[in-house]
């Protein structure tokens, strides 16, 4: 699936949004074998070290979490109902009772990272991510709680913030990236951000009618995205609450609240003011 | 893989992975497809996504399981008990009653109408065994098994059919030691023309019915008792299958090694072809049996054998126990009157021509005298044993790490100690390199360097991407791989090595005139080479491979070509049209397409993708349905025509009916596709072809917590081969010191025995250390949290590993009696990155008597809380050294950026 990079209008380049040109992937959960091919391949090509050889004893995940060093995850979660001991036997098609995710950075619409980041080192790219500039990151660490879902990280080698580049020098180069070029089950899918979603709604479609009601799309623009945030140019197709995967429901950007938390500020210090005036003038 | 080979007549998958997606039904049973073989995964995911039902029947659920419909948990080992209940199913149930495509299929294609021998006796008459058992020697005599009418009873199962009895004579049962049931095409005896049979299938000897009656007792109640499957469970499986098959739908089946490491692993393998040939689904898309093949090339080090009993294309290995003297003894012993292997002498012949050039002369037998006779069983596990024994002196190990995954590990590492010489050969210093200052026992102090006297020379491999070659994989795929960088330092390939060491073998025997020198001297070993470190041209070798006439040197379009008289060379005839033409070497096609892909890669035999494609047709020739086309019969062109390369005569007619006295394919009628068979029929009853019976049957493994209920008198496979000696002890059945069943298995993020994955720090941190899985039954039985340090125990050894408790293992409710299972990755050991207990300490030498392969799948065993004594895994819960961490950045600039897929055909 090499698919051709489509040419963008240069007019945009810089601007937010989901739009023409935009890349992205669909990582469908419900044909997930949790292989980890797209950890191993996203290692490879972007020259990641090795985290650590520590054994969890959390099913199948040793990854923990996205860092610096690891920018695909695989999260496995164990969903068998031991109320009788037994294996469910009959399921429902495809990806069921054992939870496997690989979770990425998202390529947020409206990205926290990018609007926390004061020295311009992270930039919205021609195809719409949100790629970190090395010689520029300072290492400040702002972008690291602005992000509401955890992806990027200081490196404690380099002290610089890093995360997924949705491998821009490979699709420069008319690439597929390397993670979802690796997936053998067609897991993960890229391409442009319309057509994945429309091939996102048609398998949900389909899922729901044989049987599998739970599914749904986890970051579709259309529906509000994921609340605060519009729309993840990253997104999923899940099968249990966002929460199961650790995900959040409802992320929201801590720069959104400044606003509020400023006039809450501002009301708390007239009422402290006021307390004290009518403190002071009832002595 | 004699599984197979004794029921269809070939040893290898039936179908290709990319066919999978035409199924209707997947059963994978006896593998875990998504964990071992994700890449091929993708054809089940995609079957799925069109509507098809899937079903895993494992004893964990697994990641193949999570994507299954269906998750049956059953005891391990308990394979044939599930399968002859589907069998008893099927025959018994209403639609295969009903529908006439099963009864057509059946009676057609395969041998459910011959007349059996009056004398043979099933299991069910004789408490547990077949006729002809001779509880001394351990072993049957296949005279009764044999198609009714046959004089001459002297085919033995493994093909070694001695027209002399007197010749071999007080040697026969060792004639049966040496010779395995590998997937060589099989025949019954002196059989000369079609056997006598009932139509009707009412014969109470005629195979069917045979069948039926063997079968009665495997019922649901009875699955449930020895699998510990509920009944609903095991009748959904088998509704799924009945109305998947039929003329418009076909189910499919995917086995690995969890079928195959059982002392009744081959007749789990041939239950299955047994019960595929009853629904009709051999020989169709989205139909058959995928073998799949565990590592790369696994299925190519078949075809071009690395096995001690074969030579290249299934064509058996001279041995000096039967009447082999000479070319012309061998031939007679060796070829059949009917079927395909009625050209055995053309393989043969142009084999020696290809081996030993202008010396091989019709005058000297083709040089056939300078071909070394086996005389006893060399097989892996009695190898470890010779070495041990001080037998076998020197070993060369390439891309094996055997004290890791060799069966008892403990013996294997102590047979290592008593070698002279020990040449490993691979890209890390892998345990069985290191063995000698790094095992477990030099760590405890029980084996001192010092007092080890072997000499060991380990020698750098090159990767995959720095050399160029072939796999053949799972479907008999070969598929050619290039060379992406130069080998670093003093790596080498496999091939390079090889030819070097023929070379220097050859300058050292150069004017030796003994036995031994000959065959040294004379053996062809002139392949060109290329590049700077003298590669061999490996064109070269693929156009002896695909063979060639010796006059003009001119490449054979196929094995067709090939001759008996010496004109013809070829060094392995079933890979033959591999180069039909100078420099078009197939296995480089790289263009896919939707159906048959006949331009990906070379598939053996012809390119054929369905192996048994004509019984994709009807007896007629007509497809079966429009929906399951693949080939048919033109009438117009008067030839096979279809969607794959016809695995059948291409101009035999479906009317055709034999001459009186036709030989060979010739005596085939028009119906009758599986060509290798000497009837041409797929076997419902194995008359030979199989050491421990003609029908599949119950056996528990040789370790088990319980009795058989089955064959109470009979709980073990009465031929299983076994080695009882101080230093490889087994379990009674039943023993109360090793209540738990233990299975051991593989991980998606490690390779076998670990020696490419446990060493490469980005696949080590992804399962960094050994552990088993145990249910929280168990575990609260024996105090262990999860994660807690736990010590399994057999009386070959014991392991030191974590504990995983989860609910993806459950106790298996067996009547009043409970199971419990264990799971015990086998990757791991005390090398690498990523170490652990080696579970290959627990297991046992024992054999299957046809595959002679071990039981690494099934045993018994005990379990506690808490380490071993000393620690002898070595496995540490430490972050790693900051070295380590940096390995993987430091490589840059030898790590080629590249395309990630591309290597995956590894």
């Amino acid at each position: 699936m090499n698919a051709a990079i489509p040419l963008i209008d240069s007019d945009l380049v810089g601007t937010t949004g989901a739009r023409h040109g935009a890349m992205g992937y669909l990582t469908d959960t419900t044909l997930c074998i949790g292989c980890k091919a797209c950890e191993v391949a996203c290692k490879q090509w972007n020259q990641l070290p090795m985290d650590n050889l520590e054994w969890t004893g959390y099913s199948y995940d040793n990854t923990k979490d996205l860092s610096a060093t690891t920018w695909r995850h695989v999260a496995f979660i164990e969903q068998l109902d031991g109320t009788n001991g037994h294996s469910p036997g009959v399921m429902p098609p495809f990806q069921s009772n054992w939870l496997m995710m690989s979770d990425i950075c998202k390529h947020c619409v409206k990205a926290g990272c990018l609007e926390a980041c004061p020295t311009g080192a992270i930039i919205r790219t021609e195809f719409d991510t949100v790629v970190i500039q090395q010689d520029i990151c300072n290492g400040c660490g702002y972008c690291v709680p602005s992000c509401p879902f955890g992806v990027p990280d200081l490196s404690a080698s380099d002290h610089k913030a890093h995360k997924c580049t949705l491998c821009y020098d490979r699709m420069v180069d008319d690439l597929e990236p390397a993670c979802s070029k690796a997936c053998p089950t067609d897991s993960i899918q890229f391409g442009p951000i319309d057509e994945l979603m429309q091939r996102a709604e048609r398998r949900v479609a389909e899922l729901h009618q044989r049987g599998v009601k739970s599914a749904y799309i986890y970051g579709d623009r259309a529906v509000g995205g994921t609340q605060g945030i519009d729309g993840l140019n990253c997104f999923f197709i899940l099968t249990a609450e966002p929460e199961v995967y650790n995900l959040p429901a409802y992320p929201e950007l801590p720069q959104d609240k400044v606003g509020s938390a400023w006039l809450a500020t501002l009301g708390a210090a007239f009422a402290i003011g006021a307390v004290a005036v009518a403190a002071l003038r009832g002595r | 893989m004699p599984g197979l080979g004794a029921r269809l007549g070939r040893g290898g998958a039936t179908t290709f992975q990319q066919n999978l997606a035409e199924s209707d039904c997947i059963v994978i049973m006896g593998s875990n497809m998504a964990e071992n073989h994700p890449v091929g995964f993708r054809f089940v995911m995609q079957a799925k996504q069109r509507g098809a039902t899937l079903i895993h029947v494992d004893p964990r659920f697994t990641r193949t399981s999570a994507m299954s419909d269906v998750h049956v948990p059953l005891r391990a080992g308990s394979d044939v008990a599930f399968l002859g209940a589907l069998v008893n199913y099927v025959i018994n149930s209403e639609r295969w009653n009903s529908d006439p495509f099963f009864r057509e299929y059946v009676t057609h294609y395969t041998n459910a109408s011959v007349i059996i021998n009056q004398d043979f006796k099933d299991t069910e008459e004789l408490a547990g065994v077949f006729s002809g058992y001779n509880p001394e020697t351990r072993q049957y005599d296949f005279e009764t098994w044999q198609y009714d009418g046959e004089q001459d009873h002297s085919t033995s199962p493994s093909g070694d059919r001695s027209t002399n009895r007197d010749q071999t004579g007080p040697n026969r049962d060792e004639a049966k030691e040496v010779q395995t049931a590998e997937p060589r095409g099989e025949f019954v005896g002196r059989l000369t023309g079609q056997p006598r049979t009932d139509p009707s299938l009412q014969d109470p000897m005629c195979a069917f019915q045979i069948v039926k009656r063997h079968f009665a007792r495997y019922t649901p109640e009875l699955v449930e008792r020895i699998c510990g499957v509920p009944q609903d469970l095991f009748l959904r499986v088998a509704e799924a299958l009945v109305t998947n098959s039929g003329r418009d739908r076909t189910s499919s089946f995917c086995y690995a090694v969890a079928w195959t490491q059982h002392t009744i692993g081959t007749q789990m393998i041939s239950c299955c072809a047994l019960l595929q040939l009853l629904l009709g689904n051999i020989g169709r898309p989205g139909g058959g049996i995928l073998a799949l093949r565990g590592h790369a090339t696994i299925q190519g080090s078949t075809d071009i054998p690395t096995l001690y009993n074969l030579l290249p294309g299934y064509l058996p290995m001279p041995t000096s126990v039967k009447k082999h003297d000479t070319l012309t003894d061998y031939l007679q012993v060796e070829t059949p009157e009917l079927g395909w292997w009625y050209n055995t002498p053309k393989y043969m012949v142009s084999l020696l021509k290809a081996w030993y050039g202008d010396a091989a002369t019709p005058e000297n037998g083709f040089a056939y005298d300078l071909m070394p006779k086996i005389e006893a069983d060399y097989s892996f596990q009695k190898m470890l044993l010779m070495m041990k024994d001080g037998i076998i002196k020197g070993l060369f190990c390439m891309g094996e790490n055997p004290v890791v995954g060799g069966q008892n590990a403990v013996l294997g590492r102590q047979a290592l100690a008593n070698l002279q010489w020990l040449v490993v050969r691979d890209v890390f210093e892998i345990e069985t390199a290191a063995f000698w200052y790094d095992a477990p026992e030099v760590r405890k102090g029980e084996l001192r360097p010092q007092d080890i006297k072997t000499e060991v020379f380990f020698l750098p491999a090159s990767l995959t991407g720095e050399k160029e070659g072939s796999y053949t994989n799972t479907q008999r795929l070969v598929q050619w791989h290039d060379k992406a960088v130069e080998p670093r330092g003093d790596c080498r390939s496999e091939s390079w090595f090889m030819l070097q060491l023929g070379k220097r073998l050859k300058e050292l025997y150069a004017g030796d005139t003994s036995a031994r020198g000959r065959q040294i001297n004379t053996l062809t070993w002139d392949y060109p080479t290329i590049g700077e470190t003298g590669e061999p041209d490996l064109d070269a070798v693929i156009r002896e491979i695909n063979g060639y006439t010796v006059a003009d040197k001119k490449l054979v379009k196929s094995f067709v070509d090939l001759k008996a008289d010496g004109s013809t060379a070829c060094g392995c005839w079933i890979y033959s049209g591999i180069m039909p033409e100078e420099g078009k070497n197939l296995s480089k096609n790289r263009r896919g397409d939707e159906a048959a892909a006949l331009e990906w890669g070379f598939a053996w035999p012809a390119n054929r993708r369905i192996l048994y494609n004509r019984a994709s047709a009807d007896p007629q020739g007509r497809p079966w349905s429009e929906r399951k086309k693949w080939v048919w019969w033109d009438d117009t062109q008067g030839e096979w025509t279809g969607l794959d390369v016809p695995d059948f005569p291409k101009t035999k007619r479906p009317d055709y009916q034999p001459p009186e006295g036709a030989k060979g394919i010739d005596a085939h009628p028009g119906d009758a596709p599986f060509i290798m068979m000497a009837d041409g029929k797929g076997w419902l009853y194995a008359a030979s072809g199989l050491r421990d019976g003609p029908l599949p049957t119950h056996y528990e493994p040789w370790e088990s917590p319980i009795g058989n209920a089955l064959y109470p008198e009979q709980p073990r496979s009465p031929s299983a081969l076994f080695f009882e000696r101080p230093d490889n002890v087994y379990h009674e059945l039943g023993d109360p010191r090793f209540p738990y069943v233990i299975t051991t298995y593989r991980l998606t993020e490690h390779l076998t025995a670990g020696g490419m994955t446990r060493y490469v720090p980005w696949l080590a941190e992804l399962q960094p250390g050994g552990f088993l899985e145990i249910s929280p039954e168990l575990a609260a039985e024996l105090d262990i949290s999860n994660g807690d340090w736990v010590t399994v125990m057999t009386l070959r050894g014991e392991a030191e590993t974590r504990a995983m408790v989860t609910l993806r293992l459950q106790p298996l409710h067996l009547g009043d009696q409970i199971v419990h299972q264990i799971g015990m990755p086998w990757h791991f050991g005390y090398g690498g990155l990523a170490k652990g207990g080696i579970a290959n300490d627990l297991s046992a030498l024992v054999q299957d008597p046809n595959s002679r392969i071990h039981e690494g799948k099934s045993f018994t065993c005990n379990l506690r809380k808490g380490r071993a004594a000393g620690h002898p895994a070595g496995y540490s819960t430490k972050r790693p050294s900051p070295e380590l961490t940096r390995q993987a950045g430091e490589e840059e600039g030898h790590w080629v950026k590249g395309d990630v897929k591309g290597d995956h055909g590894a």
